[in-house]
């Protein structure tokens, strides 16, 4: 099993399983994590489960679609880290995967 | 008739988006007290936006639309009670009575209660066959009959109705579609966009009819035969799916009398008429800015979730009004329908991008004002056209122009 470590707003980090072939969003959705709103679900229509990805990571990490680099656009918080977590499909290579959840827009 | 001892600090009525958000937001604001979220479906909160989509396609299981995880609830301190269902409310107790006659107390109540969706009042609209799509257990029975359904009627062309035709039609079933005006989405869209999606949906298989009613849906010994319209005509189907709106769910308001037509009324955080009870959501009616100030309800996740957290405040003693822009998303196909505002009939339009290559917004402007996007495959003019909203652009014809981006419009303006 795959490790997913997610830094909430306050700084703290959690560990977590991760399940592989569900999306990033979702994963940190089943941990619990509440800060992450994902209003539209995962069909990449807003931009409410924005995270910085651990720059270890990004050469594992598909290049940002078109659609996710626009959404991504309306975050007064966007960084060279950022995406949209349900656009990142979760998997045993991601294995450590560290995310920290972006500040709420 | 059993009296819980100890009344609920906030008791939250509902279990959609809005209910769910309540409760998440009050722990998330620090609220220490009791919350109860009760709510008559069986299942614990899920996104209801799939239900049309991926969960009627059989892409996502019911685990994946869960708005948080069935362990959420009790972890955070959040008395989740599913399959109840409130008949009445008494503001002067500060009580609720539910179905079976039990009583629950509370200091605070926040109805998130949404709406029903509306069926036809035509003979057979009771039919096992005739279904709506408002909750999971809809589309599990819709699901449950498809194998049989040889042909596939839906009565309405708002943003269920095509979800669900689109959701359909790819498997090779016939599709045909009744809607009682003589377009499609007339409720929230122009007239561009509604031939639009048209179009996409002919071009696809779907048949439409408009302008048409139905007067009875016709059976064998229970067995489905089709639809008749108001003209006479026949349409075969052995399922059909209703997608005509929702009533808002607030009868035990309005009875203990509450304030409110056609939803209930709440002021600016969300607060009815009677004391110590909280609207959000489909159901409240609310002075919205971005309506000049008019009382509507919003049927979106983005209202349902943003007032959630506007009731939160207020009870935890951190007020703030609701100001939020509103906005939409539908899918259909490959098509990604995103809005941002509100538009009105009279508003004037303005086409941006190639609507044969799928690639456009149009934007909406009132005196001179932009008011709405809606944005077809592209997001970036969702993104950027939200800073527009409000603006008095010096050149509307410059937004008609595909290659000129909305933000350089939207810092000029």
């Amino acid at each position: 099993m795959a490790r997913l470590v997610v830094t909430t707003r306050d700084g703290t980090a959690h560990e977590m399983q991760g399940t592989s072939g569900i999306s990033v969003m979702e994963n940190i959705r089943n941990g619990g994590f509440d800060e992450l709103l994902a209003l539209c679900g995962g069909c990449c229509s807003c931009a409410t489960c924005h995270v910085y990805v651990d720059p270890a990571f990004s050469p594992l990490l598909p290049p940002i679609g078109e659609d996710e680099g626009d959404l991504l656009e309306s975050s007064s918080h966007r960084s060279d880290r950022s995406r949209l977590s349900c656009q990142l499909t979760f998997s045993d290579a991601l294995d450590g995967l560290a995310v920290t959840i972006a500040p709420e827009d | 008739m059993a009296s819980a001892p100890e009344p609920a600090d906030v008791l939250i009525v509902g279990t959609g988006t809005a209910g769910a958000q309540a409760a998440t937001s009050l722990r998330q604001l620090g609220f220490s007290g009791s919350v109860v979220l009760i709510g008559e479906e069986q299942d614990p909160p899920y996104e209801r936006p799939p239900l049309s989509k991926d969960y009627l396609t059989g892409g996502k299981a019911f685990e994946r639309i869960l708005i948080r995880p069935p362990d959420f609830w009790r972890e955070r301190g959040i008395d989740l009670r599913l399959g109840t269902r409130v008949a009445a409310v008494r503001p002067d107790e500060h009580q609720v009575v539910l179905a079976d006659g039990m009583v629950l107390s509370y200091r605070h109540l926040v109805w998130a209660a949404g709406g029903r969706a509306r069926r036809l009042a035509c003979p057979g609209g009771d039919l096992a066959q005739v279904h709506v799509v408002r909750t999971r257990a809809d589309v599990d029975r819709i699901q449950a009959q498809l194998p049989d359904a040889a042909r596939i009627a839906i009565v309405g062309g708002g943003y269920v109705g095509l979800e669900a035709a689109a959701s359909l039609v790819g498997r090779g079933k016939p599709v045909v579609l009744v809607e009682a005006l003589p377009r499609l989405l007339s409720r929230v869209a122009g007239e561009t966009l509604s031939r639009f999606f048209e179009a996409q949906h002919r071009a696809r298989g779907v048949d439409m009819i408009f302008g048409r009613t139905v007067t009875a849906i016709d059976h064998d010994h229970g067995r489905l035969r089709g639809l008749r319209l108001d003209d006479g005509a026949f349409v075969p189907a052995d399922l059909v799916i209703v997608g005509i709106g929702i009533a808002p769910e607030v009868g035990p308001l309005t009875e203990a009398g509450a304030d409110g037509s056609d939803g209930v009324a709440v002021d600016g955080f969300c607060r009815t008429t009677l004391p110590d009870i909280w609207a959000v959501g489909d159901c409240a009616l609310h002075a919205n800015a971005f309506a000049d100030g008019r009382s509507i309800r919003l049927e979106s996740v983005q209202n349902a979730s943003d007032m959630a957290v506007v009731a939160a405040k207020a009870i935890a003693r951190r007020p703030e009004p609701y100001h939020s822009l509103p906005w939409f998303w539908s899918t259909q196909y490959d098509l990604k329908l995103q809005t941002v505002g509100l538009s009105s009939p009279g508003d004037q339009a303005i086409v941006r991008g190639d609507l044969a290559e799928g690639r456009f917004s149009i934007i909406h402007l009132r005196n001179g004002r932009v008011v709405a996007l809606d944005c077809v495959n592209r997001p970036s003019d969702f993104v950027q056209g939200r800073g527009l909203i409000g603006c008095r652009p010096p050149d509307p014809d410059a937004l008609a122009r595909a290659d000129v981006p909305l933000k350089t419009l939207a810092q000029a303006a």
